[in-house]
């Protein structure tokens, strides 16, 4: 039981991990698919910021009464993921609304349909 | 003095070119610009080869923070090599796609292109110079995203699509990448690489350093583009515009293989690797699949950009085995291969760029009889192809070389008639567009205007030739570094 409760972000983590990846895997249409590939990496957001809580820690500012802090290093890390993560959001949803100017779609077997055809 | 610098400054040159080139809007002065950063990193790579050569490990420290809390440039053999072959490839690209570019990208895009370019290429050299892993992790990505942008500014509209596929793929990589570096720090608090291999051993026992390692190597793997995890590569190469396929191919898988050799053996170490997690199997079995899988697809190719792009997959695997051995003269093989599939890869899509040029594109059909009215881009195809087989006195031959020596020393010959067998497959390929360049008869639709590619596209391709040839015949330089590369890999002393 301790297992399940008491690594309950990690569970938060896997489970938005899998959901990212299933829905990448599974959905034909590309927008989606750029919605999927953020779920999957804002698990991984959760899994850096969760690591950094120290139980009984307060936030890291030096205050007279506290000597516990909590990691603030993960945090930074995972404002430059998200900076990384925007761009690549804005890139593959620019990439597809090229995609659909080309091709006037942007549901995947369609698209690969047209690329045979020709 | 200016020669301490040397580390950040071979990032901070192409990176600050980048924003110059879009401010600009000039085509010439983009061009100009790009090729002087190019130019200067490759001045700049050069002088820390020869740095640490002589002195053994570079260290610099970022903004005069103290390591591990700062960020460390560390310089050794291993990268100052990965970096002399990115920025030489580079500047040789960068010569040829003057030309190139008018033909394939759109003359408003120009700029924009060249601005994307030295962004890659800053993005790579991070990569290879950077001692710290999440520092690296931000390269990578930045090298990542321009590499989407450089595939999509193609004007065929397949490109987008393989652009968005690699940028998926891509992504999956960097954030399994990302997941074995938070693993990593969770277990021992640092980020620096050359601290993360000092406490690593007193906790490799666990299960999250374990699962790490496994993230890492896939993450790395799918950058690498080892079968299975390579679907992303054939069209990426294919539809790109052919400047940026010389480019990537040359250069982005290979840094990727360098990173995979910095976390196997420097941080994670070889016994971890290879001696507690069966890693030389699955990558002796995934080897031979690459090996034989590519090289078979290549064969049954038409569009040649997309043959070279399943030779590329092929020849990962070579290098991928090389490091399977996990001994000296294995890795020295694999490190070779690095610079010397760099050197014919980026020739061979350099000749092809001066196909496409001329004729607009470049499938089986477009090559026959193209040895009469392009006589010199052919030659340069038909070498840098004797190059990729392994024919002697080629860079090809002393890689597979070194690649049968390891595998014979460790006494697993049949491994040994593997490279043997796969690179007679790569003799079929290479031979096919030979034989319909210099022995079907051209297509009457060919007009006559199509002529020899222009001289600026000539020389840098003849001028990769050409070294394919001189490092195949005096291998002091190659050869020496690579294996004490290998030695400070292995850690092992001279």
């Amino acid at each position: 039981m301790s297992v399940l409760i008491g690594h309950y972000n990690y569970w938060i983590v896997i489970f938005l991990m899998m959901a990212g990846l299933y829905v990448v895997i599974a959905q034909g249409n590309l927008v989606k698919k750029i919605v999927g590939l953020n779920i999957f990496q804002a698990s991984v957001f959760i899994l850096f910021i969760s690591m950094g809580k120290i139980e009984g820690g307060t936030a890291p500012i030096v205050k007279e009464g506290m000597s516990l802090y909590s990691n603030p290093l993960p945090h930074v890390l995972i404002l430059t993921a998200i900076v990384v993560g925007v761009a690549t959001t804005a890139l593959a949803l620019a990439l597809v609304v090229r995609i659909n100017e080309a091709y006037r779609s942007v549901e995947e077997d369609e698209i690969h349909e047209q690329d045979q055809s020709f | 003095m200016i020669t301490q610098h040397l580390p950040v400054l071979q990032v901070i040159v192409p990176l600050l070119t980048a924003p110059l080139c879009l401010l600009a809007q000039n085509r010439r002065f983009a061009w100009g610009a790009s090729l002087a950063a190019s130019g200067t990193a490759f001045l700049i790579a050069a002088l820390l080869l020869a740095q640490t050569l002589e002195q053994g490990i570079i260290s610099y420290e970022l903004g005069g923070w103290s390591t591990p809390w700062g960020i460390e440039y560390r310089v050794d053999t291993v990268n100052a090599f990965v970096l002399l072959i990115v920025t030489a490839i580079s500047s040789a690209v960068l010569v040829f796609a003057q030309r190139s570019v008018t033909r394939e990208i759109l003359s408003t895009r120009i700029p924009v292109f060249y601005a994307v370019y030295m962004l890659c290429l800053a993005g790579l050299l991070g990569i290879a110079v950077t001692g710290d892993v999440f520092n690296l992790f931000v390269f990578m990505e930045i090298s990542a995203l321009s590499s989407y942008t450089l595939i999509a500014l193609s004007e065929q509209r397949r490109a987008l699509t393989a652009a968005y596929q690699y940028l998926f793929m891509g992504t999956i990589g960097a954030t399994f990448i990302l997941i074995g570096i938070g693993l990593l720090y969770m277990m021992t608090g640092t980020l620096n690489m050359h601290d993360l291999s000092q406490r690593l051993p007193a906790v490799t026992a666990t299960r999250t350093v374990e699962t790490a390692f496994a993230f890492l190597t896939v993450g790395i793997s799918i950058k690498i583009a080892l079968v299975p995890l390579h679907l992303w590569l054939p069209n990426a190469y294919a539809y790109a515009p052919s400047v940026v396929s010389a480019f990537i191919a040359a250069t982005a898988t290979k840094v990727a293989f360098y990173v995979l050799l910095r976390f196997l053996f420097t941080i994670f170490g070889v016994s971890f690797a290879f001696k507690t997690m069966p890693l030389n199997l699955i990558f002796i079995v995934l080897a031979l699949a690459a090996m034989f899988a590519g090289s078979i697809a290549a064969i049954f190719q038409d569009n040649i950009k997309r043959l070279l792009a399943y030779s590329s997959i092929a020849q990962i695997g070579y290098m991928i085995l090389g490091i399977s051995f996990a001994s000296v003269t294995g890795l020295t093989a694999a490190i070779l291969h690095l610079f010397n599939h760099a050197l014919m890869k980026g020739a061979l899509f350099l000749a092809l760029g001066c196909v496409v040029y001329r004729l607009g594109m470049a499938n089986m059909k477009q090559m026959r009889g193209l040895g009469r009215r392009m006589p010199w881009t052919m030659a340069a195809f038909a070498l840098g192809g004797l190059s990729l087989i392994g024919v002697p006195l080629t860079v090809g031959f002393i890689s597979k070389w070194y690649l049968v020596a390891g595998a014979l020393e460790r006494g697993w010959w049949p491994l040994a008639v593997a490279v043997l067998v796969a690179s007679l497959l790569s003799l079929v390929y290479v031979w096919r567009v030979i034989e319909a360049a210099y022995f079907q008869a051209p297509l009457p639709a060919h007009n006559d205007e199509t002529g020899e590619a222009p001289l600026s596209m000539l020389l840098p391709t003849w001028a990769l030739i050409l070294a394919n040839f001189y490092f195949g015949i005096d291998t002091s330089l190659t050869v020496g570094v690579a294996s004490s590369a290998a030695q400070q890999l292995l850690g092992v002393s001279e």
